[in-house]
């Protein structure tokens, strides 16, 4: 008989979405419901600590922001995909959400007068990014855990990778997990679960991501029946620190810092000549490739990779030292080079997943009993192109709702009962079916070709014909024999969860190519440019991918409009 | 031992091999990785576990020195991996170890539960005695610049647990809340939002607290992120030292410092 562990709210994942879910659901519940947290990584390693820059919120209207103009500019920044909706209920939740952490013992940055500071980004008319030095991710994830350890009831079981839903008649009725430290598979039974496992960024070698960030939670509701909507929409961020993807923060540009080509000129004034380096991510991306396949970019003598320079050094060494502590260290010790002295080498990276699974503006999925928050879910706030600032915001106010949300339902739930019959299943698939499994193939080297696939056809700019090829090449390689666990230990065998993670690579990278190569048009981060423009008669609408056995079966939903009607960008 | 010994451009790894739960006896495994320029400790131990040997279990996520997942003992010595360049490390083989004072999972994978047991025993968050005012939401707590340069040093604390590894007082008393802890005890009660420091004396005016500090300093010294938890305690120290045992003492120190 497997253990069957009964928590009335199971969480999946220990980023901010998931801590914050956590905190809501304990504060609603006045602290009776129990709450199991279950992370593939101990608490604190979530890839949410790596945010640097800014959480938007509008604070300051008597200096001239606005709720409306937070809604705007974030409508206007997902090239009017986003439902809008699901944005002004967003950015009205915001400015709330700063305070509570900042109650809860966050370092904001300061100004003078005491009160907390923001700065610029990009696509805003306002400075609204709400920054603690450039650490703000981190700063949260410790606010939030922290804050965690004042309640009983939140139980972390870290280390545990959670291998299906159990779902039983489109209703949530628990997880079945693997213990890292022991080896075992137990079930969870719980009255309602959460999905905030984050984005898909390691489907691609060129990643601000952590190793971590697969998309397990992606697949496991893509498997349960959960459509995944517009996963095609993948943002680059401009930049990366080459060679290793590290994420320089736009805060570096919010700040005053500027790219420029091999020439040494500013080559944004041509692409986007009013907000020039603080256009949106998606602008700014396809400016840098265009310069460099105009060869106006230049070329890193180590890794070969071609590249852009960001400039940092008019901002002078204090503003530095002081705004940007930590890009400054990443600089030095990744690249040996002090942005005070010398400008950095960058080029788009894969920063986010602006698809996920399909949530409400209540985070809830179509799966009674499952709600999904953070980068994991779509609400879809972000539409074909998220504003910088705007991702841990929505993990703040999704992640909220999702607690609450949770919390409702377990109250007065009977805790449903998990057949072992079915546990066995879970079982037999994974030990029997994998992990006694039998190939000849590396899978470490079948997830680095899947990244290869993804970085060649599926980048900044895309073509029907580039995406097809990728599809067929990925499906090929899924035919091979990887799905084999050299390491025949029970105990902390990442060998066996690497191997698990490589499905739902595989599930994921199939969704951004297939839907990528349906959609005939260029939207936000999804440029064609065998379809350069973006067309609304025929593609104002999301993408859905369900899960069938021959691979994605797509459907289109429409997009929420209230007010704002949709009109051609200008940066 | 020199490292000319092998191929040019290759780095030799001798990596801490046990599985304690199978009662197999430790050894060091000897490898041998290409090296490239900028390649950190991670990921030679990442291309070896791809390439050379699937069963190396390790802990590693952001590979920025942000997560803390990494650490690990290097050439002795408590670092992140993902943090420690092979060029840094001189001539001879690398030798990879688990953190010291940590029950071992496997190869170089440790038990952190009683590392995040002792940090939660020292309360870290801010404690307000009008607690359901904490947690509206209307507007800030006004905190000036100055305020949070009092302790946000102490806040870039990662969790990698790198200082406690590397505490000789952890290794005599597995009680010892640790500098880690300690540390974040001083973030808190450093903090001009908080009202809990009396509530935390107890545990920090202990005999397995602050006074069992012998203030070697090594917390410091492989602190990956400049938190100093040596320098933490020794304020703790001055903070409860100044009023002994009287309830409420840290706080009203504070209070008086401040006006």
């Amino acid at each position: 008989m497997t253990e069957v562990l009964s928590y009335d709210i199971i969480i999946v994942g220990s980023g901010i979405a998931g801590l914050r879910a956590a905190i809501e659901a304990a504060r609603v519940s006045k602290e009776e419901c129990s709450i199991a947290v279950i992370t593939k990584v101990q608490a604190m390693r979530s890839h949410s600590v790596s945010a640097e820059g800014g959480t938007a919120a509008v604070l300051y209207p008597e200096k001239g922001d606005s709720v409306e103009s937070h809604i705007f500019d974030t409508i206007k920044g997902s090239d009017y995909l986003a439902d809008q909706d699901a944005v002004e209920f967003f950015a009205k939740a915001m400015p709330s959400e700063i305070y509570l952490l900042e109650h809860w013992g966050m370092p904001w940055s300061r100004t003078e007068d005491g009160r907390i500071a923001q700065r610029n980004f990009g696509g805003y008319s306002f400075p609204r990014a709400t920054f603690a030095a450039d650490r703000v991710g981190f700063f949260e994830m410790q606010t939030l855990y922290d804050t965690t350890r004042k309640f009983d009831n939140i139980h972390f079981f870290q280390e545990w990778y959670v291998t299906s839903l159990i779902i039983d008649h489109g209703v949530f009725r628990g997880v079945t997990a693997i213990d890292l430290k022991s080896g075992d598979l137990s079930a969870f039974s719980g009255k309602a679960g959460i999905v905030a496992t984050g984005g898909a960024g390691r489907l691609y070698r060129f990643a601000t991501y952590g190793y971590s960030s697969t998309p397990d939670g992606l697949s496991l509701a893509y498997r349960a029946g959960a459509p995944i909507e517009d996963m095609e929409f993948v943002q680059f961020h401009p930049t990366g620190l080459i060679p290793s993807g590290v994420l320089i923060t736009e805060g570096a540009r919010g700040d005053g810092a500027v790219l420029i080509n091999s020439k040494g000129e500013r080559f944004m004034k041509k692409y986007a000549p009013e907000k020039m380096d603080l256009a949106s991510r998606d602008v700014v991306s396809r400016a840098m490739i265009t310069e460099i396949q105009e060869a106006r970019g230049l070329k890193d003598p180590v890794s070969g990779m071609e590249h852009l320079l960001l400039d940092l050094r008019h901002l002078g060494a204090e503003k530095i030292k002081e705004r940007l502590s930590a890009i400054r260290e990443i600089a030095i010790k990744f690249k040996g080079i002090d942005p005070i002295d010398d400008p950095l080498p960058v080029r788009p990276v894969c920063h986010y997943t602006m698809g996920g699974i399909k949530t409400n503006v209540r985070a809830e999925t179509p799966i009674v009993g499952l709600w999904s928050a953070g980068e994991a879910a779509c609400v879809s706030i972000n539409g074909a192109n998220r504003l910088g600032a705007n991702s841990t915001a929505e993990c703040l106010v999704f992640g909220a709702q999702a607690g609450a949300g949770a919390a409702a339902r377990a109250h007065g739930q009977l805790t449903a009962n998990i057949e072992q019959e079915a546990i066995g299943k879970e079982a037999k698939r994974l030990f029997d079916g994998i992990f006694h499994g039998s190939g000849s193939e590396n899978p470490y080297e079948i997830h680095n070709t899947v990244q290869m696939i993804m970085d060649r056809y599926a980048y900044v700019y895309r073509s029907g014909e580039g995406l097809e090829a990728g599809l067929k090449e990925l499906r090929e390689l899924r035919s091979r024999a990887y799905r084999h666990v050299d390491d025949q230990a029970k105990e902390y065998n990442t060998n066996f969860v690497n191997v698990l993670e490589l499905d739902a690579m595989f599930d994921m990278a199939e969704i951004v190519l297939a839907g990528g190569l349906a959609r005939n048009e260029s939207r936000g981060a999804h440029s064609r440019v065998d379809f350069p423009k973006r067309d609304d008669p025929n593609w104002l609408k999301h993408t859905l991918a369900y899960w069938a056995p021959q691979g994605p079966r797509f459907e289109y939903a429409p997009v929420t409009i209230t007010k704002y009607t949709p009109a051609e960008r200008h940066y | 031992m020199a490292r000319t010994e092998t191929r040019e451009n290759t780095v030799t790894l001798k990596v801490f091999r046990q599985n304690p739960r199978r009662h197999a006896q430790p050894h060091f495994q000897t490898l041998q990785i290409p090296s490239e320029p900028g390649m950190t400790v991670l990921s030679a131990l990442l291309y070896a576990k791809e390439r050379l040997d699937h069963t190396i279990a390790i802990r590693y996520s952001c590979r920025m020195a942000s997560c803390g997942s990494c650490g690990m003992k290097i050439n002795g010595l408590p670092k992140l991996a993902c943090y420690t360049q092979i060029s840094e490390l001189g001539e001879g083989p690398i030798i990879v170890e688990p953190l010291g004072h940590y029950p071992l999972v496997r190869d170089l994978v440790t038990d952190f539960q009683g590392f995040f047991d002792k940090h939660r025993s020292i309360r870290p968050y801010i404690m307000r005695r009008d607690s359901s005012e904490q947690e509206t939401s209307e507007t800030e707590y006004n905190q000036s610049p100055r305020e949070l340069e009092d302790y946000l040093q102490f806040s870039y604390c990662i969790k990698c647990g790198l200082c406690n590894a590397a505490c000789p007082t952890v290794a005599s008393d597995p009680n010892f809340i640790g500098p880690q802890a300690l540390g974040q005890a001083y973030r808190y009660v450093s903090d001009s939002r908080d009202e809990g420091a009396h509530d935390r004396v107890s545990a920090l005016d202990s005999a397995h607290g602050i006074w069992r500090c012998h203030f070697a300093g090594a917390c410091s010294f492989v602190c990956p992120k400049g938190v100093d938890p040596a320098l933490a305690i020794q304020r703790l120290r001055k903070l409860v030292v100044r009023e002994p045992k009287r309830p409420g003492a840290l706080l009203l120190i504070r209070d008086a410092q401040r006006a």
